[in-house]
């Protein structure tokens, strides 16, 4: 875990309401692992007081890391607005990321809108001759283009309203998918809104493939020292609730309990 | 010339810490998860999370919410209980050069008797805080804090089952908290740490539902630090044990503030979530403000505010 003051590369915005940001902290950037996520000091002052957790999307050899984000808010509003040479205060990388397949399992990314950002690095690393990644947004004016994100490997995008790509849920992918790779170890590694993790659960479940989720909470400190992050296990786990710093963000699907979420 | 080192420590009756800086429970975790970014040795005492009897696994999500300069919590005060605290992680603990005290609280007056008696002979931990203020549990900590009486029998039986000095920490969520530090001063309480967190809440006006699972929680961070410092400057003004302030304080200007409003020492709590090192940069930052207004000791600034 590191604490430090990381400068703006860049911070342009790249879709409807998402901006992409680049950040340069050559140590985060080596140790970080895809999934793991920072908590990002956006002001220096006291309103907004706390820092924002968000996913790494990527990290460049060059000592730079890149994050993915949506203005939902206060925080976020500021982040749109700081400019290059901008020093923010950066803690990471934090809590544990994916657990990578063995090569030669078929791998199944599935995203929700911003949920591209903790996959993309992923996509980086699973086996990219079994891999498929697919991307559910709202309508065609959300599209992140991944290739300019760092994805070097082709998307199959789903939308709500039939703007591009696949008309309907990403699951409907996912679900073409997986019935089109047939017999063989696959894994699903999703992130995104919760409805949709719901239904990746569900399906992956149904199927009896091992599926992980990337889960994002409020949270204060990041670091498992406040306990306010809890997600409720599902039962046979060893403790009643995961903290989403520490034990993930990233979870086995069959780990959390999602009738309560 | 090299510059004068002052001297920073400070006395709680029988304890003594090496600078009046310590961490406030349920912000610190059990001293470890900051330990890469703070070395523990150089604060005045950690507090760790408030223990209980039993392990506690806390409320309902959502547990946390951003107000203005502030959070509201309803964490539960989840916690790994007592006995697995002193096998798991106090060990880790007792190497440390600083002061350790163990916050604890109860659901009844026993309990709390039973919970301080768990840490009778244990070694490694210096005192006791008791928690008789924390809003979030039912029919548990609001009740007791709120009535000066109860906090004064709380008080006597830890201090019967304690083998330690007993700090109780009070709720600010009374209509007159002099009554309540008075009450515990009575009861043979060592010294008063306060305030613990606001009762408040937060409304989702598009879902009209509460922004925490358990509608209440409390409310910390520089919004109360205002409403914190005017009840230390009161409670010190009301009893002759000591007095140790918290609430909101983020850097080195607002420690000052609650000593020389007549604290003996201050506890940081959310300013860690903030910053992970803000702790230490007190601890530094009151070191450079003793040199810069040629202050030796700090004690010298304890209890030192003039009148217009």
């Amino acid at each position: 875990m590191i604490e430090e003051e990381a400068g703006i590369v860049f911070n342009r915005q790249i879709a409807d309401k998402t901006y992409h940001m680049g950040l340069e902290s050559p140590r985060i950037a080596a140790a970080a692992k895809p999934g793991q996520f920072v908590m990002l000091r956006v002001f220096n002052g006291i309103d907004p007081l706390l820092r924002r957790p968000l996913s790494i999307c990527r990290v460049g050899g060059d000592g730079i890391f890149y994050l993915l984000y949506r203005v939902v808010g206060r925080g976020t509003a500021i982040m749109s607005r700081a400019v290059k040479g901008e020093r923010l205060s950066v803690l990471g990388p934090l809590g544990r990321g994916f657990k990578l397949p063995p090569p030669g399992d078929r791998s199944f990314l599935v995203a929700g809108g911003i949920g591209i950002a903790p996959l993309i690095s992923l996509s980086q690393v699973v086996d990219k001759d079994h891999m498929a990644f697919l991307v559910g947004y709202r309508s065609a004016a959300e599209i992140i283009p991944a290739e300019q994100v760092g994805a070097d490997t082709s998307v199959s995008i789903a939308t709500d309203d039939g703007t591009a790509g696949h008309r309907g849920p990403v699951t409907e992918l996912l679900k073409a998918n997986v019935e089109r790779a047939g017999e063989g170890r696959a894994i699903v590694f999703a992130c995104g809104p919760l409805p949709m993790l719901k239904a990746v659960a569900a399906l992956t479940s149904k199927w009896n493939i091992p599926c992980q989720v990337s889960l994002e909470t409020s949270m204060a400190c990041g670091v498992g020292a406040c306990h306010g992050c809890a997600v409720k296990s599902s039962s046979g786990q060893k403790k009643p609730y995961h903290h989403v710093c520490q034990d993930g963000p990233v979870f086995d699907a069959d780990t959390v309990d999602w009738g309560r979420l | 010339m090299t510059e004068i080192q002052p001297d920073l420590k400070t006395s709680l009756g029988s304890l003594t810490l090496k600078n009046p800086v310590l961490t406030a429970s349920g912000t610190f975790g059990y001293g470890q998860e900051f330990s890469s970014l703070v070395d523990p040795n150089l604060l005045g005492g950690i507090v760790v999370k408030g223990l209980s009897l039993k392990p506690r696994a806390g409320n309902r999500p959502p547990r946390t919410v951003e107000t203005p300069c502030g959070m509201l919590n309803a964490i539960g005060l989840a916690n790994m209980g007592v006995d697995a605290f002193v096998e798991k992680r106090l060990p880790l603990l007792r190497e440390l050069d600083t002061v350790v005290i163990a916050n604890i609280y109860g659901h009844t007056i026993d309990e709390y008797g039973t919970v301080a008696a768990r840490l009778k002979g244990v070694e490694g931990i210096s005192a006791i805080e008791v928690n008789i203020s924390c809003p979030n549990v039912d029919g548990g900590g609001m009740a007791f804090g709120t009535d000066p009486d109860i906090s004064a029998r709380v008080t006597e039986q830890v201090l019967k089952k304690a083998d330690k000095p007993v700090i109780v920490k009070l709720s600010p969520n009374v209509t007159d908290i002099r009554a309540v530090a008075r009450a515990v001063e009575r009861a043979g309480a060592e010294g008063i740490s306060l305030i613990n967190t606001l009762t408040g809440m937060a409304i989702d006006i598009e879902t009209r539902l509460p922004r925490l699972a358990n509608i209440s929680g409390g409310l910390s961070g520089p919004a109360i630090r205002p409403v914190a410092l005017h009840m230390v400057y009161q409670v010190v003004k009301a009893v002759r044990i000591p007095v140790i302030g918290i609430g909101g304080i983020m850097d080195y200007r607002d420690a000052p503030e609650f000593l020389i409003a007549g604290a003996k020492a201050v506890q940081v709590g959310t300013a860690s979530f903030v910053n992970p090192r803000a702790s230490l940069d007190i601890v530094e930052g009151l070191k450079a403000f003793c040199q810069g207004h040629g202050i030796t000791a700090i004690d010298e600034i304890i209890g030192t505010m003039r009148l217009r």
